[in-house]
């Protein structure tokens, strides 16, 4: 079989962005209040990679998906509950801090340490995933970061879409500015791809797939490595809310004909 | 003394620098005025000459890595070519556009000459270190932020800065070649992929973004929706208005989910925690509900006005200058009819 990949997805969490969030300091930097006890999910673009990732195995037999994701083991538990009834997988925790404050390159260095220890991963099969930015950090480098401690020199970003073509080649289209992608043709595996929303919608929960998942993710949890991480002399000077707070005038009585003539006098104040 | 580098690419014509590199050029240029700092630039570019002319008044030294193999914006060429003008470089602060060309590959960049990378920066400033401003948890929380590795890379926003026009301290330097060994290149750039010109809904340079939410695709109040009436008067608004066009998730998930969808809206339409949050002059939300569109969203917006149903909604409340509690379906008919007599009068 050409095409048997090994697909690892790197996804950590986040809040669940409905959640207010409200900074604090702490004995290790900056945090945000409460976020151990904050509802989290899977990091929003790392979950369409981990869809995608899943897609693609099924039509590729024989390969498989690993989801490497750090964070603190009681919030990972948490999270995997739900995430774990959406699509198979074998889960890689690597057990650390909470959140976008801890520095990226020490995030990626133990990343990258532990899906070199993956047993049975085939380097050059490999297709490293995740987001392309993270809800947290936002910093779109932890990935890259991962790729080049593995040596991998075929990287992508803002990823919509992958096609796999029989020589085990593929197409991937990349978001770049403007609302268009940039398509690019890659020999195959291994490569980098941190995806934006990519096409597929959110898997409904099966439990079935969750008691297979949760049968190899429970001893997983049990087993996982703690690790600190280096803040590589980043300091934080400052963090804080935005204050901006603007006087909101509601109108409430007002015809569509007035409104019209508000806005079209509003929006081309300027543009004369 | 920190010496400073600001790396800059060609746009699609191969030649000139794009927009968001003159605005990282403005920004060493202030760094280094500050710091009193040697001021280096480095170009990748299929042919190098026209970029450099661009900008030689504002440098010290020109740095350029040419040639077929950086026409395209790709991870192996990029990652090369950047890697190696920073080694003749040397530097100790690397400032560079934050474009999806630079952004692919910059950590890398970084890792390989042994420095450290923030990205997204929104601001560069202290008073006796280097300072860069940058959000987190998707532009909800603000950090002002240091490093003492070195070099230290700074990846600025698109937007934070005015483009270089080309009046620099400095008498133009001469170029300087260097060469970028290439690995075997397992990836070719094969083009673009783009709606058709007048199908393009997505504009960075407009004036105005016009937020579309979830309301335009539900239930009116004669019981009925009227997805095509409302794609007519987005559209045609968009038309007439010259607005980029951004949407909440709701609306573009419908897709997804078999519910009735506007056909010209996309995911890279999406604005919020997980779509974009773009910077123009002036928003304007209608049909959305919410902290996304109306927080997060438009974040980098000006002006901001919003029209909807929803006379409670707390979200807009101290984020728009305006709301107007009315149903957009009779709002936008009527600024189209508007916007459709001035245009016919000029
Ligand atoms: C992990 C995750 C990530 C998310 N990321 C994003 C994101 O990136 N971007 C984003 O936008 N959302 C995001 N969301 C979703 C977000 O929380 C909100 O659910 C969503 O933004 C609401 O969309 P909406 O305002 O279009 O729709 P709704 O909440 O359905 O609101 C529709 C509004 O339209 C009004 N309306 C209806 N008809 C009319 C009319 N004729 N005239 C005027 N007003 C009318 C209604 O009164 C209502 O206020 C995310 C959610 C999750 C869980």
């Amino acid at each position: 079989m050409a095409n048997v990949l090994h697909i690892v997805v790197c996804a950590g969490m986040a809040p669940d962005p409905l959640q207010t969030l409200e900074p604090t300091t702490g004995p290790n930097g900056p945090g945000i209040k409460n976020e151990m006890v904050l509802p989290a999910v899977l990091d929003p673009w790392a979950a369409s990679a981990l869809y995608e990732a899943a897609s693609l195995a099924a039509k590729n037999p024989g390969s498989k998906v690993w989801l490497v994701s750090l964070g603190p083991k009681a919030k990972l538990q948490q999270v995997m509950m739900t995430v774990a009834q959406k699509v198979g997988f074998e889960l890689v925790p690597v057990d650390g801090p909470i959140g976008g404050f801890p520095d990226a390159h020490a995030t990626a260095a133990a990343l990258a340490d532990a899906i070199e220890a993956i047993p049975g991963l085939d380097r050059a099969r490999l297709l490293v995933f995740g987001g392309w930015e993270s809800a947290t950090r936002g910093a779109g480098v932890t990935l890259q970061l991962v790729g080049e401690r593995l040596g991998i020199v075929d990287q992508f970003q803002g990823v919509d879409q992958i096609t796999l073509r029989e020589d085990g080649s593929f197409e991937v289209l990349e978001r770049v500015e403007g609302g268009k992608h940039q398509v690019s043709v890659c020999a195959g595996a291994p490569a980098v791809l941190g995806w934006a929303t990519g096409n597929l919608p959110e898997p409904r929960n099966n439990p079935q797939v969750g008691m297979a998942n949760m049968r190899t993710i429970m001893p997983a949890l049990q087993k996982a490595k703690s690790v600190a991480l280096e803040a590589n002399g980043l300091k934080y000077v400052a963090v804080n809310l935005p204050r901006q707070q603007r006087e909101t005038r509601v109108e409430k009585n007002l015809s569509a004909e007035e409104i019209a003539r508000e806005i079209v006098e509003w929006i081309e104040k300027d543009n004369r | 003394m920190e010496s400073i580098l600001v790396l800059t690419h060609a746009d699609e014509t191969g030649s000139a620098l794009t927009k968001a590199s003159l605005e990282a050029v403005t920004a060493g240029v202030d760094l280094a005025a500050r710091l009193g700092a040697e001021l280096a630039i480095g170009i990748v570019a299929k042919h190098a000459s026209h970029a450099a002319a661009q900008v030689a008044g504002a440098a010290n030294r020109l740095l350029a890595v040419q040639g077929e193999a950086f026409a395209q914006a790709r991870f192996a060429s990029d990652a090369a070519a950047c890697t190696e003008i920073c080694r003749a470089a040397m530097p100790a602060i690397v400032v560079a556009p934050d474009s999806s060309r630079f952004a692919r590959v910059m950590a890398v960049v970084a890792a390989r000459v042994g420095g450290a990378i923030d990205t997204h920066i929104t601001a560069i400033g202290g008073a006796e270190a280097v300072e860069a401003t940058r959000w987190f948890y998707r532009h909800r929380i603000e950090a002002v932020i240091t490093r003492d590795k070195r070099p230290w890379f700074l990846l600025l926003d698109a937007g934070t800065h005015a483009p270089y026009a080309g009046e620099g301290p400095h008498a133009q330097p001469d170029e300087i070649a260097i060469a970028a060994e290439l690995p075997e290149m397992r990836t070719q750039v094969t083009g673009f992929r783009a709606p058709k010109l007048d199908q393009q809904t997505i504009r960075p340079d407009a004036k105005l973004l016009f937020v579309a939410g979830a309301g335009w695709t539900k239930k009116q109040p004669d019981g009925q929706v009227h997805v095509e009436e409302a794609g007519n008067l987005i559209l045609r608004f968009l038309h007439l208005s010259g607005a980029s066009l951004g949407s909440s998730k709701s609306l573009v998930d419908q897709g997804g989910e078999g519910q009735p969808v506007l056909p010209f809206l996309t995911h890279l339409n999406q604005v919020g925690q997980t779509g974009s949050t773009p910077r123009h002059p002036k928003g304007l939300a209608t049909c959305c509900h919410g902290e996304e569109p109306h927080v997060v969203g438009w974040r980098f917006i000006g002006e901001r006005r919003a029209v909807s149903l929803d006379a409670n909604c707390g979200w807009t409340r101290g984020k728009a200058d305006v709301v107007y509690v009315a149903d957009a379906f009779a709002v936008m008919t009527k600024v189209n009819e508007l916007l459709g007599e001035a245009a016919s009068r000029s």
